[in-house]
């Protein structure tokens, strides 16, 4: 039987998982990982995640509240687990001694009130989003920023996004000219287009509904990452619950999952089952059917099935970071060769391992600096190549470069939308107008 | 010839003997130790790190059973620091017999070690790596004891009370006088010379080798050596001592020590305490065995293995049975041999060595015709590494949280255990090491996954800065340290650890060059390795 990359795959062998701290037993402390971390290589704060990870991990008891604290520099951009040569999985091991700090209620109060808010971009949606020109005013006014450091120890100069004026869903849901099709996929928007962004959603429907797909947008939560990379477990894992919840059914009926948030993505595939120890036949069905949205064109372009004929030609020069959360998918770079198809599209891939904000890590004050450091390289490289605007995958990072270099950034399912011929909006609009 | 004069010589530098000197201290006796090695470098430094309940011998021996807890109490008020409190479970697993539980209850309450059964889904939320087809679970004051640390810190209390320490001394012959042993005949193995120690009266107390040392006064002693062999895991897969509910056999027990997990032990009677090789067969079993308990465990990453040599003490003689229990035996050589100023005391276990202490120095009062009364139970053993931090129980996140209030990441020379520069520089330089392996007892360097291979190198370094020896010295002391890890690593070089020797090597030989830097290639304070296994012929092996 020949499977569409389209049609969900329902006979997965189920996989026998260990905890991920039994991987720890692999570490043959060759310090490759230490070399290749980019907090590490800023400041002393963070030992390395050889140090926090496979070492710290045999002095860890799980009856006993955790002896360490370094391992909250960690910001996660998993860097580590993909230079590991024997397969550690770090990133993990330090997400969950980070819980057990957490949980041993080790955080003070102030920082925990902090985490906790900023983990949930959801119910900051929820609230900010029908209050957007107020809300946007309030927030990026001095004023709002030095209460949000005063109250909450919130950076003041960390990269805030803006509200939209209509969140996504509202939108996919009015269409009277949404295509219907026998070839179904689900869209997972993630927080950020649904409340922030929601020209990468409509972008991504454009693109789908170009290639002959019904995009399906049901309800759906936070994918949980903020709230895995705060330690909050267990709030984390509702939403992993509810989103399972939401989705599994369109996934035994044959659709698979696309997104256009690679966190999120990553955190539907592998984060928090593996975080979170949660691997029911469900979550494994889930993982198993989730794509980021350019592995899932690449697969199509690979079939031959991808519109490729009557592109626009894209004069431009564009800088483009391949986040880090995305070279965790272990997938190659997809939207560099999906960008390659643009004609005119000159495309320069930063080297730099990470933007250093690590989702929510650059929006603490105790952090803000290690993030600037971290990402400095890649600021440069930004400025360097000077384009009108500069792209990226994932929407902190985005937030996060073009706060510091003042460069625009967009999705670069945007650049394929404008190719086949849908208006763009946002910087991408100013820059094709 | 140099010579020593002193009151009481003690011969052997294990738990008992740094005991004995100790209470021979505190009980004001002008006393010497000397030790062929370093302290703990015989069975006591090689034991399965079990601070006994008594549980064990509970039903088999219950004599040795209620001297285990009357210890076990002692201890834990006494050296805290050297104690961890894991508690034990005692597990009837699928493979034993479940009316086994009931003769174990009923032997802990017999000698009063307490015992209480706890259902299934406690233990396995206690452990969750154990076997879920455990049918009975028992808790009893089982712990992890620290034999290297003890030792040290006894010594220390002993010296700190006038006490001479004499390490690398070996005693070559007793010196005997007519029908009595005046002192001994040693040799200095750092210095390179021999010297007489001189004594009103000789304890013996080399353990394994005592037997040895009898014989060079002309009385015999027989003491067997009984190898045990253990295996380390790479963590702690159980925070439990864990042992089996049966009667005590081979590989039925996993400590938790430190940062690992050791199963342990066969029993097998070897010739000779010094040279003895571990057998494949001894590995395979305690793999086995550690499976029944953890099932996990063939996945776990092993990351030595070792073996010690129990004192197995038989009378050939009509003893003088006052003083000998069936797990520590003392002998007064001039009621059984007719040869004066001259005892032994040997066997028992690790636990009991205080009371074994107790026993031969109130002997040695006899003997001297003075009554002096024993403090050893309620003298508290200071930490000689810690000043005023002696006296909380040790725990696992301990190294982990000083690390980190201090900061101290930058300053870490044994990556794997967090032994800090700090730590290796007091060893080098307030401590008695004289090689790399006395450091390793002090501070646990190159004892933790990659055995050696990231912080061999690096203290070397510190030592070649603080000692300032030739070139050469430095090299065979790093050499002779390579060649110790390497001792404890053939025997289970698969999995991971096979990855990091091969990793290891490439450092040492490849990158360094160390088999072929200046200087001897070792050194008569390198190790004593362990014999080649036993090879088994296969049926096939030459078709
Ligand atoms: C495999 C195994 C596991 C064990 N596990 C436990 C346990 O978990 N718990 C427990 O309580 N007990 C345990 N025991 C028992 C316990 O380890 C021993 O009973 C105890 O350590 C013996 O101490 P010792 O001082 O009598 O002997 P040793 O520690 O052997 O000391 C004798 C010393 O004499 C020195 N010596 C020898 N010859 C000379 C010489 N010619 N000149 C100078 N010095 C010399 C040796 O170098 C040695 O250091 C275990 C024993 C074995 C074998």
């Amino acid at each position: 039987m020949t499977n569409n990359i389209w049609e969900a795959q329902l006979d997965i062998t189920p996989s026998d998982h260990k905890p991920v701290e039994l991987t720890l037993d692999h570490c043959i402390k060759c310090n490759i990982c230490v070399t290749a971390c980019p907090v590490t290589a800023v400041t002393d704060l963070f030992p390395g995640p050889k140090y926090v990870g496979p070492q710290a991990g045999r002095f860890r008891h799980q009856g006993q509240p955790s002896p360490d604290h370094s391992v909250d520099y960690c910001n996660g951009c998993r860097v580590c687990n993909m230079v590991c040569p024997t397969g550690v999985k770090i990133a993990e091991i330090n997400g969950r001694a980070r819980a057990h700090i957490v949980q041993s209620g080790q955080v003070p109060l102030r920082r925990k009130l902090r985490n906790n808010l900023i983990a949930r971009p959801e119910l900051m949606g929820k609230v900010g989003q029908p209050l957007a020109p107020i809300a946007n005013v309030l927030l990026h006014s001095g004023f709002g920023r030095f209460f949000a450091k005063l109250l909450l120890d919130i950076a003041p100069n960390a990269p805030l996004p803006r509200f939209s004026g209509e969140r996504f869903s509202r939108w996919a849901r009015k269409r009277p000219d949404a295509v219907r099709s026998a070839r179904k996929v689900v869209y997972f928007h993630g927080c950020s287009t649904e409340y922030f962004e929601a020209r990468v959603g409509k972008a991504a429907v454009q693109v789908l509904e170009a290639n002959g797909f019904e995009v399906i947008v049901p309800p759906q939560n936070c994918c949980g990452l903020p709230l895995l990379s705060n330690g909050e477990f267990a709030a984390a894992q509702a939403y992993h619950e509810s989103n399972i919840h939401h989705l599994i059914d369109y996934v035994k009926q044959g659709c698979v999952i696309v997104g256009t948030s690679t966190s999120c993505t990553l955190t539907l595939k592998e984060e928090a089952p593996e975080m979170l120890a949660y691997h029911t036949p469900d979550a494994q069905l889930l993982t198993a059917n989730t794509f980021d949205i350019h592995e899932f064109l690449v697969h199509l372009l690979d079939a031959g099935e991808l519109k490729t004929d009557g592109l626009k030609p894209m004069p431009l020069t564009l800088a483009y970071h391949p986040p880090c959360q995305y070279r965790a998918h272990r997938l190659g770079r997809p939207s560099t060769e999906i960008m390659a198809l643009i004609p005119e599209l000159t495309i320069i891939e930063s080297q730099a391992a990470c933007c250093g904000v690590g989702g929510t890590y650059g929006y603490k004050a105790e952090k803000y600096d290690i993030t600037m450091a971290v990402g400095k390289s890649l600021f440069d490289f930004v400025q360097e190549v000077n384009g009108p605007i500069a792209v990226c995958d994932s929407e902190t990072c985005r937030w996060n470069i073009a706060a510091v270099t003042g460069v625009p950034f967009v999705h670069p399912i945007e650049l394929l939308a404008a190719a086949y011929g849908y208006e763009p909006e946002g910087p991408l609009a100013e820059v094709m107008k | 010839m140099r010579t020593i004069q002193t009151e009481v010589l003690v011969i052997g530098g294990g738990a008992t003997g740094t005991g004995v000197i100790a209470d021979l201290a505190l009980r004001g006796f002008r006393c010497a130790l000397v030790e062929k090695r370093d302290l703990a470098h015989g069975t006591t430094g090689r034991y399965h790190g079990l601070l006994h309940s008594g549980g064990r011998y509970a039903v088999k021996d219950p004599k040795a059973a209620t001297e285990c807890i009357e210890e076990n109490v002692i201890l834990r008020r006494i050296m805290p620091h050297c104690i961890e409190d894991t508690g034990g479970f005692f597990v009837v697993t699928p493979w034993d017999d479940d009316a086994f539980g009931d003769r174990f209850m009923q032997g802990c309450r017999d000698t009063a070690v307490p015992c209480e059964e706890i259902s299934i889904p406690h233990m396995l939320r206690e452990e969750p790596h154990l076997n879920p087809g455990i049918s009975r679970c028992f808790r009893v004051p089982d712990g992890s004891a620290d034999s290297f640390l003890a030792t040290q810190s006894v010594a220390a209390l002993a010296q700190a009370h006038g006490a001479q320490i004499l390490h690398y001394y070996e005693v070559k012959q007793l010196i005997r006088q007519g029908d009595r042993v005046v002192g001994a005949l040693c040799y200095d193995l750092v210095k390179d010379e021999e010297v007489a120690v001189h004594a009103d009266l000789v304890v013996n107390a080399a353990g394994a080798w005592a037997g040895k040392i009898a014989h060079t006064a002309e009385v015999e002693v027989n003491v067997r050596a009984g190898k045990g062999t253990m295996i380390a895991a790479s963590y702690r897969i159980v925070n439990t001592v864990v042992n089996r509910c049966k009667m005590p056999a081979d590989g039925d027990i996993i400590v938790p020590v430190h940062t690992v997990s050791i199963i342990g032990t066969t029993d097998e009677g070897v010739p000779d305490p010094e040279h003895f090789a571990i057998e494949p067969w001894e590995v395979q079993l305690m793999m086995q065995e550690a499976a029944k308990i953890v099932p996990g465990w063939h996945d776990l990453r092993m990351l030595r293995c070792w073996g010690g040599v129990r004192p197995l003490y038989q009378e050939t003689k009509v003893a003088d049975t006052r003083d000998v229990t069936r797990a520590y035996t003392l002998l007064d050589h001039e009621t059984r041999d007719g040869v004066a100023g001259f005892i032994t005391i040997t066997g028992g276990k690790w636990t009991t060595y205080r009371q074994m202490a107790q026993v031969t120095v109130d002997r040695v009062c006899e003997k001297l015709g003075t009554a002096r009364p024993c403090t050893t139970h309620e003298t508290v053993v200071p930490n000689p590494f810690e000043q005023g931090h002696g006296r909380q129980h040790h725990n696992l996140g301990q190294r982990l949280a000083d690390v980190e209030k201090e900061e101290a990441f930058g300053q870490l020379i044994c990556e794997c255990e967090l032994a800090t520069r700090a730590d290796v520089e007091h060893a080098i330089t307030q401590g008695e090491a004289k090689t790399i392996d006395d450091v390793r007892r002090d501070v646990r360097v190159g004892m933790g996954p990659c055995q050696g291979g990231f912080c061999t190198y690096r203290v070397a370094a510190i030592w070649h800065e603080l000692k300032k020896p030739s070139i050469e010295e430095t090299n065979v002391t790093l050499r002779d340290f390579l060649q110790e890890r390497w001792k404890g690593l053939m025997p289970i070089l698969w999995g991971p650890q096979l990855k990091q020797e091969r990793l290891d090597e490439l450092i040492y030989l490849s990158v360094l060059n160390a088999d072929h830097l200046p200087g001897p290639r070792a050194s008569r304070l390198g190790p004593a390795m362990y014999e080649p296994g036993t090879v088994w012929e296969s049926d096939h092996a030459h078709v």
